[in-house]
This record gives structure tokens, sequence and C-alpha cells, in this order.
């Protein structure tokens, strides 16, 4: 697992039904480009998050497939309708085979 | 030509026109929208691209994309070494087809967005974005 | 006839870029609480300056709403890390920095005042040199590097929760002769290019310095999250960074040199809100 990696999303706590709520979503990582030469001239390795996805209730929010032109702490702003009452689940898949969790309740009221 | 100062201005504005325009899609920009579009005819239409006319810095530039019916949207970067940036899937409980990131730019160019829409055609924008060099060496 | 046109083209290009000076805006952050980041001048800096204005002012559009809002801040990941550390024990004394502080918002007031005079110490002592003093003295802890990950991680965290003060750093009584140091060195020319700091940030601010902007050199941002290196930057870092720009040997981070013009510089952004961390290029 990449060092110091941590996720953190912004979603409301409450929503009515059927409302749309806006995501924010930010992980820490490098985001190593592999375009890049270390002091000695040698390549540094690609070492990145590939993909990101977003689901409410197991239902499909955003899929999303990153490349190293995706900045250092990538960062994600989405819309997502709430149908009901259930949990936002956030998941990052990094180049070496790490997968970063989050998950965010809401309530509907 | 004789140097005439309005010949000189014209000449500089022209060189800046030059200097100023986009590099050319890349073949490996090319092959990007081929592979993503299967070869279909790409038009214009129901997609917006929104990113900063001047860049402060290539290393992280906010970029939006948007569509009204879009089922999917690859960002392409035609001036970086690896022209793509990222695609995005919208599932069936995006409240709108509308994402936005921050993203590198090895230098001013043509950031790309081509949507794959509903009834299966293919549409895209561009923004050309400057790319500042900081003050002191960087 | 060439140079002739690149002497116009030269011209043409300068001609097209607007206008360098700060922009008018307002800097709201979570839409709650508004920093002053435009301020009536120090008495001490009355000479060179009606107003004090946060580098924040001399920043893009997109920039500056990054700062605006803490998730959109990248540099609340650190502050994040750094709330972690306040809460784990190290050292020999079994103590974490919430022991004796309780929580990080209890340090709400004491970035404004840093650098300040240890009286005990008999030393002018910056943040990052009292936060190290904790560590050594009463956790039994390693100190920190200057300016390194850990330690400007912390800087920040103390900085955020200050955030909306007003930067109030004392410059009389026994900070006054650090003080006079630091701005002995801030008008001193330095380097092959033979530039003071004063050059830039007093002469010529609100000009452009190639493509970017000039800012008054103000550091109640400090530390800044940085687009170009995508991490915290402490305001040492920042010094030896343009001393080296002026092609100088620098002085180093958490010298006695740059603990002086820190407090100088400080000085000079009296009663600008602190920012801390904030987003620059």
């Amino acid at each position: 697992m990449a060092s110091g990696v941590k996720p953190r999303v912004k979603v409301p706590k409450k929503a009515a039904a059927g409302d749309t709520v806006t995501i924010k979503t930010l992980i820490s990582h490098k985001m190593e480009s592999g375009q890049r030469k270390d002091s000695d001239g040698n390549v540094i390795p690609r070492s990145i998050i590939n993909r990101f996805t977003c689901e409410f209730n197991g239902e499909n929010v955003v899929d999303i497939t990153l490349e190293p032109a995706i900045s250092t702490n990538p960062y994600f702003e989405f819309e997502a309708v709430v149908p009901e009452a259930g949990a936002f689940k956030f998941t990052w898949y990094d180049d070496d085979g790490s997968v970063y969790e989050e998950t965010k309740e809401i309530a509907i009221g | 030509m004789e140097l005439t100062r309005r010949n000189a201005i014209l000449l500089g504005a022209s060189a800046l026109l030059v200097a100023g325009l986009p590099i050319h899609a890349t073949a490996s920009t090319d092959d990007a929208i081929a592979a993503f579009t299967g070869g279909a005819e790409v038009g214009e239409g129901d997609i917006t691209l929104t990113a900063p006319e001047i860049a402060e810095n290539g290393n992280t530039v906010p970029i939006e994309v948007s569509s009204e019916t879009a089922v999917e949207i690859m960002v392409l970067a035609t001036g970086n070494p690896t022209p793509a940036v990222a695609t995005f899937k919208f599932g069936k409980l995006a409240a709108s087809r509308s994402a936005s990131t921050r993203i590198r730019l090895a230098g001013t160019q043509d950031v790309v967005a081509i949507a794959k829409l509903e009834d299966g055609s293919f549409v895209q924008a561009t923004s050309a974005v400057k790319v500042t060099i900081g003050g002191c060496g960087g | 006839m060439k140079i002739l046109t690149g002497a116009l083209l030269a011209t043409v290009l300068t001609a097209s870029f607007v206008s360098a000076d700060p922009v008018d805006d307002t800097l709201i952050l979570n839409e709650d609480i508004t920093l002053v980041t435009r301020t009536a001048a120090p008495a001490h800096l009355s000479d060179a300056f009606d107003e004090v204005m946060s580098g924040w002012l001399f920043r893009g559009t997109e920039t500056r709403a990054m700062q605006a809002d803490d998730f959109d801040n990248p540099g609340m990941i650190f502050v994040e890390k750094a709330q972690e550390s306040w809460d784990t024990v190290e050292g020999t004394e079994g103590k974490s920095c919430a022991s004796c502080h309780d929580g990080m918002e209890s340090m709400a007031g004491v970035k404004p005042t840093y650098p300040k005079w240890n009286e005990e110490a008999g030393e002018m002592r910056t943040l990052q040199m009292q936060v190290n003093a904790c560590r050594t003295e009463r956790m039994g802890a390693e100190a920190w590097g200057y300016d390194k990950g850990p330690a400007i991680n912390m800087e920040a965290a103390l900085s955020s929760v200050s955030r909306g003060l007003p930067m109030n750093v004392a410059i009389d009584g026994p900070a006054q002769s650090t003080w006079e140091m630091g701005k002995e060195l801030y008008y001193t020319r330095t380097g092959q290019l033979e530039l003071s700091c004063a050059n830039c940030h007093e002469d010529n601010y609100g000009k452009m310095i190639r493509a970017d902007h000039l800012s008054q050199g103000q550091i109640n941002g400090f530390p800044v999250y940085r687009l170009k290196n995508t991490k915290l930057n402490g305001s040492h870092s920042r010094f030896k960074g343009c001393i080296r720009d002026t092609r100088a040997e620098t002085y180093k981070p958490g010298s006695a040199e740059f603990i002086a013009l820190e407090l100088y510089v400080a000085s000079r952004g009296n009663g600008l809100s602190v920012e801390g961390p904030s987003v620059r290029n």
C-alpha cells in the first residue's frame, strides 16, 4: 500500500427522498505519473489510483478511470440522486492492488 | 516587405498568433479518440468542457465536464506525453452527467472532452488552456 | 528588422497581459468567516505602504476558490495528518500534545503571535521551535526537522484554528533586536542578481515577473499549499527559494537569520488575517 493514503469525502448528512446531493471526494495520493526521473536519471515507476467508483445502496453513481494526468491528491465532484435512506460507498483502486474504501450514511428527512 | 510601423505591428501580432496556436492533435490523441468511439463520427452538441483560459500552474488545473445525455465522457490533454486524462461513466443514480476534477497539463494546449450520448452518438468540446511559467524559475 | 520585430513583439506580449494588480475580491472561508486580506499598513511600514495585502489577492480565480473551502483546499489533508499526531503519545514521558493542551481548537490565537520571545529560554522562537521545545522538554520525544513534513503539518494545523484572527507579532522590548536584524536582511541585496526582498515585494508588487504576479510577499498565509509541488511549504523554505533565485548562497530553514526574517516579514503583515494553510501557485 502506498504510504499516507487517506480518503476524504463530503456528503450531506440528510436529504429528502429523490433529492440531488453534491458529493466531493479527495484522496491523498502522490499519483506518480511514470514520466518523472529521479536524481540518477532513472524513470520513477508509475504508481497511481487508476479507478474510482461511487455507489449508493449497491447502485452505481459514477465509475471513473484515472490516468497519470490526474493531479496529486485526486479530487472529484459530482451529483447523486438519493432515492431512499442508505449509504454511499466510495472505492479507490491503486496500481499496487490496494483498495481504499469509505462509507457515508445519509438519512431521509 | 517594407518595414513600416503598421507592418511591424502586424508582423508581431501574427507571430503571436502562431506562437499562441495550440499544438495540433497528435497521432496518439487520434488513436485514443478512435478507441473510444470505435471510429464513429464525432460531432458537436451536448457536451460542455469548462477549463481556465490561463492556468496558474500546470500541475493542478481545475476542469469540469457537463452534458444532459452523456453516458460516458472521456477527457484528453492533447499536448501531454500521454493524452489520456480520465473517463467518467455515469450510473443510474448520477443526478447529472457532470463532474469536476483537477488535472496535469504539460504546457499550453487544447483539452478535449468527448461524450458518448444515450443515442449512441459522439460529440466533442475543446478548450484551449494557457499554462503560465512561474515567476522565479517556476 | 528582426530585432525591431522582436522588440515590438515583446511590447505586444506585455500589453496583451492584463494588469497584475491585486483583485477586488473578498475571502470568505467555508461561507462563514470573512478574512481580512487588505488592511491599513502597520505603523512601522507607513513609509513604504499605505495598505498591506494578502498574496491571495494576487492569485487567479480558481486558486482563490480552492482556498475558500476547507474541502477544496488540499492543504487541509496535511492538517488532518497533524491532528492525528496531536493525539499520538510519543516519547519517554508518555504524553501527546493533547495531554497538556486538550483539543487543537484550544490553540486558537497562538499562531498570530509567532515568532515570539520566550523569556525562560531567553530566545526568539518560531512556532515550529515552540512545538519542538514541547516535544523535547515535555514529551521526551525527538525534535522534528525544520520545515519537514510533521513540523510543517503541525504548523499548518495550529494556523488553521487561528484563521480569521489578525497577525499580531510583537516587535518591541526583547523582540526588537531580532526584528532589526530581520529588517536589515529584508533590505540587503543578495546574490549575483543583487536583489533584496524589498526590490521585488515592496518596490514592484502588482507587476508581472515573467508570467507571474508579484505580491507583497506577506506570510500570513503560511504554511502554503503550492500547486507547483503539491505539498505544504514553510516560510523559511520560501525565503530560501527566493534567495537562491537571486543566485546567492542561502541560509538554512531554522537558522538565526531566517528566524529574524520571519519575525520581520510577519510584522509587515500585522493586521492581516491568519490564512494558513493557504493555496498559492
